[in-house]
């Protein structure tokens, strides 16, 4: 029972990861997702959420198996 | 409808030219809209020499394709089509390619702009300019 993770561009060249794997809990949220995998108690204002490749709030609860991506402000195009 | 990540440089006439040969019948449209991206020299004062794009394998892909089923849907559009690289780029090469075919200009004109606009402020790629003073990730898209 588990959430992946990912972290892209700056944020996981700072946090030295692109990937994390935290144990599932009934009514975790993304925010607590961030906190078990990166030790840091608040998400950046600047940082995005996705679950499951979609954009997401970081309030949003998460269901065992749900990956969730954090990611700086997107600068394509 | 074509949406495509490309992992190596692209020639951005050549995928127009390919993709209105093989989707838009002779004749069957009066207007074509398109906007290339190209790598460019920043010109500050400490000259880009190349970027990397980074992705979100699996989210950046559905993005691009729901922002041209939205276009479609939202502008009498025959076709559209958007082609967005990832990986490392050259100085000069093309890093998207947006284009949006119609009957008349204002509907191309309109979904092309929103494909590129959408595309900047929402798809998930990040860009990492290579300078001779070393790497540096942009912070934001210059505005509209």
């Amino acid at each position: 029972m588990s959430i992946s993770i990912r972290f892209f561009a700056s944020l996981a060249d700072s946090l030295g990861a692109r990937e994390a794997t935290v144990e599932f809990r009934p009514g975790m949220a993304a925010l607590d997702a961030w906190r078990a995998a990166t030790a840091r108690a608040e998400l950046p204002g600047r940082v995005l959420v996705a679950i499951n490749r979609e954009y997401a709030d970081p309030s949003a609860v998460l269901r065992d198996g749900d990956e969730v991506g954090f990611f700086p402000p997107v600068t394509g195009g | 409808m074509r949406t495509a990540i490309r992992h190596g440089p692209f020639d951005p006439y050549a995928e127009l030219a390919r993709f209105e040969r093989e989707r838009i019948a002779a004749g069957s449209c009066g207007a074509a809209a398109v906007f290339i991206g190209t790598l460019r020299d920043f010109n500050d004062g400490a000259g880009v020499q190349r970027m990397t794009l980074d992705h979100y394998p699996g989210m950046t892909e559905r993005h691009l394709e729901r922002i041209a089923a939205e276009a479609i849907e939202r502008w009498p559009l025959a076709e559209c089509l958007i082609i967005h690289r990832v990986g490392e780029i050259a100085l000069g090469e093309a890093i998207v390619l947006c284009a949006a075919w119609s009957a008349h200009r204002s509907a191309a004109f309109d979904a092309c702009r929103f494909l590129i606009e959408d595309l900047k402020q929402r798809a998930p790629f990040w860009k990492k300019e290579t300078r001779a003073d070393g790497e540096r990730w942009v912070e934001h898209n210059t505005p509209p």
